[in-house]
């Protein structure tokens, strides 16, 4: 019993003894070593086990991963006067742990004073630049245009067409980068990286591009309606065009042949009357007999005179009638 | 029930007979804690992170494994065969990643384009986690990081086109570019992620906008509409035009046919009687005149014969005398 007792005393005593002298650095974390509150050694950064003093030295640890700050969305005002709700967000991670740990102590405090000077340099940079270098970014990039589109975009100048620019949103953010920096190199901190989230018009900005974007559409419609009634208007002109001239060229070969089918009739029948002096008399005659054959009808009222070839034998029984 | 009450009963005998019977008791109780705590298993889609007192020491892949107990060891389980996804401006139903969705997706969906307009864009990504170490031990909050990065990358993207590449011509470019952007960012903030596709979803014009968009595709509608309608009347008008006009010049041919055949024919009757004629011109010319004019006179509605010395015949004509058509 005593013996037993014995080796328990030894046991729980090293299991104490153990636990108080060694503590575990994560993968994830860095720790900072404090005696009496004021820092000992350099800034553990190798995970694993580690000694140290029991009782009198604490274990501080700070994350070694980049951290989050993720900014309230916040109205600011650009140089255009346009208010926007801007809504940011930073990476950044704690490089040197032990001015971390005097000037902040803990990640809330590090939080708040990145809020303080990202959240100003974000409004600085803002309110330096226009609405358009905050939305766009590639200077040179050149819009793809809506082939369906491209009648309505060339009738005025504004329509898909992106509006130039000399800085960017990229450029922006790297001015807040570059400012905040050494500000929060002061406290420890290394900034990753910063960028907008979000940016949104504020509500009564809204209610006016939402205006302009309906009547840019409008618009367009318009240019659609007109081009249609425009392109119909073409094609009924060609109709016009048309018909006049395939009815005119018809009119043209009509005459054409009338008048070579006349011709050539006129010229058999001249051939054939003209072929003997004789000919021509007699054709005359017989003319002249077709015709009073159509001419007198049973309107008709003769006066003939006797002196005529048929009526001749009236007067005299002779053996020529007069001439 | 009788052999539980002799347990009981002898128990406060059998406790000071040995204390090394406990002690081996109790350690046969943690070393059985001990097998079983050390023996795990990962999932077929996932690999094994091991940290032997917080360090990274080992990889291992999936099925059944041994670590040291007693936290020595301990086992992170990361599904990096596993394709994730996020969505940005809308939720579906029934997910299993917390980090799928957000608690604001209409935040999310809207945006300013590049021609200052705005835009409610839906939108996924699709990534693994390739790179485990990383994943773990690089970024406290990599998801969120990714929902970040994801979030002002398309912003940045959608700052560059205008609403009508966003809305219809420019969606494939978008999602190639977008893709690309955040790669490289996730790269660089050693998210320990492959980003494997982005894909819009819904791209649409704000809701009081919309009908003005929707405006716009009537107005294309009556575009064509108008041509149709012309088309259809020319297309009326003129196949029937050329139709007529092919008639008119087919009557003319027939009309030229007509024309010579009958002259043709006339010429070659009046030569046959010429040929007659020409024998006999005189008789046969009394006899054409003689014939004619008895067939002629009979039709006529009076004959006055006078004696070619009488000078003036007119008063004598009765008054009932006039030309055909001439009013009474």
């Amino acid at each position: 019993m005593n013996i037993s007792g014995k080796y328990w005393f030894f046991i729980i005593a090293f299991i104490c003894m153990f636990l108080l002298t060694t503590y575990t650095v994560n993968q994830t974390e860095q720790v900072i070593i404090t005696q009496f509150g004021s820092p000992v050694g350099d800034p553990v950064t190798t995970p694993g086990l580690h000694f140290k003093l029991p009782f009198i030295q604490v274990v501080n640890s700070f994350d070694k991963r980049y951290l989050a700050w993720d900014g309230p969305m916040v109205e600011m005002s650009t140089k255009d006067r346009t208010y926007l709700q801007v809504d940011t967000f930073a990476r950044w991670r704690i490089a040197d742990p032990l001015r971390y740990y005097l000037r902040l102590h803990d990640e809330r405090s590090a939080q708040s004073r990145l809020e303080d000077i990202l959240g100003s340099e974000t409004r600085t940079s803002i309110a330096r630049h226009e609405l358009i270098e905050i939305v766009r970014t590639d200077k040179d990039r050149k819009p793809m245009q809506n082939v369906n589109l491209t009648g309505a975009f060339t009738g005025d100048g504004s329509l898909g067409v992106l509006l130039p620019i000399h800085t960017g949103r990229v450029a922006i953010e790297k001015e807040v980068i570059d400012a905040a920096t050494p500000k929060l190199a002061e406290f420890g901190i290394e900034l990753l990286d910063v960028r907008f989230k979000r940016i949104n018009y504020n509500q009564q900005v809204l209610e006016r591009i939402y205006q302009r974007m309906i009547s840019e559409r409008l618009q367009i419609a318009d240019r659609f309606r007109s081009e249609g009634e425009g392109a119909a208007a073409r094609i009924l002109g060609n109709k016009e065009r048309d018909i006049n001239q395939i009815q005119s060229m018809a009119y043209k070969q009509v005459q054409d042949i009338r008048g070579e089918a006349d011709a050539k009739a006129t010229e058999i029948y001249a051939k054939a009357y003209t072929q003997k002096p004789d000919a021509a008399e007699f054709y005359k005659f017989l003319k002249s007999m077709d015709t009073y054959r159509k001419v007198i009808n049973s309107d008709t009222t003769l006066v003939l005179s006797t002196n005529s070839e048929i009526f001749g034998w009236l007067k005299r029984v002779e053996q020529k009638p007069v001439k | 029930m009788k052999d539980h009450k002799d347990i009981l009963a002898r128990l406060p005998e059998s406790l000071p007979v040995s204390v090394t019977t406990v002690l081996f008791g109790i350690a046969s109780i943690v070393l059985l804690a001990g097998v079983i705590m050390a023996i795990y298993t990962i999932p077929a889609d996932s690999e094994g992170i091991v940290l032997r007192f917080g360090k990274y020491v080992d990889k291992v892949p999936s099925g059944l494994h041994v670590k040291l107990p007693f936290g020595i060891e301990t086992v992170i389980t990361v599904p990096t065969k596993r394709q994730q996804k996020m969505e940005f401006g809308f939720v579906t139903p029934g997910f299993t990643n917390p980090d799928q969705i957000s608690n604001s997706p209409k935040l999310e969906s809207s945006m300013v384009t590049g021609d200052l307009n705005s835009a409610l864009v839906e939108w996924v990504v699709q990534y693994r986690l390739t790179d485990p170490e990383q994943f773990l031990f690089d970024v406290r909050e990599p998801s969120q990081t990714l929902r970040d990065i994801s979030e002002a990358v398309m912003r940045e993207v959608i700052g560059d086109r205008t609403i009508d590449e966003i809305i219809t011509i420019g969606r494939q470019e978008i999602e190639e570019a977008v893709l690309l952007r955040i790669s490289e960012l996730s790269k660089r903030y050693q998210l320990g992620v492959t980003i494997n596709q982005v894909q819009l979803k819904n791209v649409n014009p704000p809701e009081p906008v919309q009908p003005s968009f929707n405006e716009v595709n009537r107005a294309q509608q009556d575009r064509e509409n108008f041509i149709n309608l012309a088309n259809g009347e020319y297309n009326k008008a003129v196949p029937s035009a050329r139709g007529k006009a092919d008639q008119n010049i087919r009557d003319a041919e027939g009309y030229r046919f007509k024309r010579v055949n009958e002259a043709e024919g006339d010429v070659s009757a009046f030569n046959q009687v010429l040929g007659q004629y020409l024998n006999w011109p005189e008789i046969t010319r009394t006899r054409l005149y003689l014939e004619t004019l008895g067939d002629v006179l009979p039709q006529a509605k009076q004959q006055i014969i006078v004696d070619d010395t009488v000078q003036q015949i007119m008063p004598m004509l009765p008054f009932s005398l006039k030309t055909p058509g001439q009013p009474q």
